[in-house]
């Protein structure tokens, strides 16, 4: 391995790790409540469209997401309903840490992200694992969808 | 002091109506002395975003079990739970949540292991509430903590382990879990994530009832007529047997044991919270797939 990229986790990941993890436990799930409340909605080209979507399976709740790569960089989309605030913080916060990344910086997120936020008691480790799906399909995807472009 | 009874029509042809409170009655009697009302939901946020007025959250996830060990809490685990949330060893409570109260039923379960007297579920729990127009909150409840005495946790009654289940062939097995985790496609539920269950099918001779089968299409439970056909004249179940219901970790199997304790009043029914996640990955338990029953074994 050589190469800064390979270890650097994107500004904003960084941030919001840094950020659940200066709160005590419980003020974390108010935390993951307000990326709940911030995923944005979907574009009404995928809003039309859901069977563009990929469903997350490891996730409990309903929640698809969709990946674009334009001009070399990740636009990352997804949709997750109102009942399940604990799935949209999660892809919030991924939709916020990823979007508009180079393809190279969102392949090297490390897969275990999900497991540095401090989560695993505030929500219990099962439901995080739900997001570790999550950020594994998104880096498939763009794997996939950048290999096309070449 | 125990609230009120509610006595709507419905809940009078049950076994146990004192376990139900309507919306309704719950409207009534929201803020009386005595009444705690709990939120348990699937989604550990879902709470936070909107809830009843003045209910307090119990996480099944997060509160119920012991951190460790693969077990609920201790006695003295459960005091100082309970006690936090302001509920009394006499409190009322009503517990309610999303998924046909999926997880109210799980937590009222628990309740039960410690033996808490007064524990009702909200019928229809929180999606008829909201689909009703009915008020939710994003304020805090405040919470003025109270001594919840230590009780002992007893298993003996509403829980079945794994050697349980292996000398319980001859009675009645309830498979609540979904078609396609009893015959053996799936190891759970589809949707949902796999966790980890190394074979899949189902204990032989358990019958297939998957458990929302008991609720109606407002998430309320159906009535006793209802619950009747499919319990006793499809299943089988006659007064007096003696019957476990397993799920996948033991949450749904929750919601058709209190069907079975307090609807239709079968006095001994247990629940398998090992489920399918223990006896799908015991070594040598044995296991039918397929749809049929299958034979018990002959040791």
């Amino acid at each position: 391995m050589s190469g800064m990229d390979a270890t650097a986790l994107p500004p904003r990941l960084a941030e919001t790790r840094d950020d659940f993890l200066a709160l005590e436990v419980r003020d974390r799930l108010q935390l993951l409540l307000e990326f709940s409340n911030e995923l944005p909605d979907l574009p009404e080209r995928y809003a039309d469209h859901p069977d563009l979507l990929e469903r997350v399976l490891e996730c409990q709740s309903p929640v698809y997401i969709f990946v674009e790569v334009v001009d070399g960089r990740a636009h990352l989309f997804a949709t997750a309903p109102a009942e399940s605030p604990t799935t949209r913080g999660f892809a919030s916060i991924l939709v916020q840490g990823i979007d508009g990344l180079t393809i190279d910086e969102v392949l090297a997120i490390p897969d275990d992200y999900p497991q540095t936020l401090g989560l695993g008691q505030a929500v219990s480790p099962l439901r995080v694992r739900g997001m570790t799906g999550m950020l594994a399909r998104i880096k498939r995807q763009v794997r996939a969808k950048s290999a096309s472009a070449e | 002091m125990p609230a009120e009874l509610d006595a709507t029509a419905k809940f009078a042809e049950y076994a146990h109506p004192e376990r139900l409170v309507s919306t309704q009655w719950l409207a009534d009697h929201l803020g009386e002395p005595g009444l705690v009302v709990v939120e348990s939901d699937e989604d550990v946020l879902l709470y936070e975003t909107g809830h009843i007025p003045g209910s307090v959250k119990v996480d099944w996830h997060t509160e119920l079990n012991d951190p460790v060990v693969r077990d609920y809490l201790d006695g003295e685990q459960f005091a100082a739970l309970l006690g936090s949330k302001g509920i009394a060893r006499d409190s009322t409570v009503v517990i309610y949540g999303d998924k046909n109260n999926w997880w109210a039923a799980y937590a009222l379960w628990v309740f039960t292991l410690f033996d808490h007297e007064d524990v009702r579920l909200l019928d229809g729990g929180r999606d008829l509430w909201i689909a009703e127009g009915r008020d939710l909150t994003t304020e805090p409840t405040s919470v003025t903590p109270v001594e919840y005495p230590v009780v002992e946790r007893s298993d003996d009654e509403v829980r079945a382990f794994k050697e349980d289940v292996l000398a319980h062939f001859g009675n009645p097995l309830i498979d609540v879990r979904s078609p396609e985790e009893y015959s053996g496609e799936r190891t759970s539920a589809p949707a949902y994530p796999e966790e980890g269950a190394l074979r899949a099918g189902h204990i032989p001779t358990a019958a297939s009832v998957p458990w929302a089968r008991a609720a109606a299409g407002d998430g309320t439970f159906k009535d006793r007529a209802e619950l009747d056909a499919i319990y006793r004249d499809e299943v089988g179940l006659k007064d007096g047997d003696d019957v476990i219901a397993y799920c996948r970790i033991g949450e749904r199997s929750s919601h058709t044991w209190f069907v079975l304790t307090h609807l239709l009043g079968f006095e001994n029914v247990r629940n398998y919270d090992g489920s399918w996640t223990e006896w799908g990955s015991a070594v040598r338990v044995p296991i039918a797939t397929g749809t049929d029953r299958g034979e018990a074994p002959t040791r």
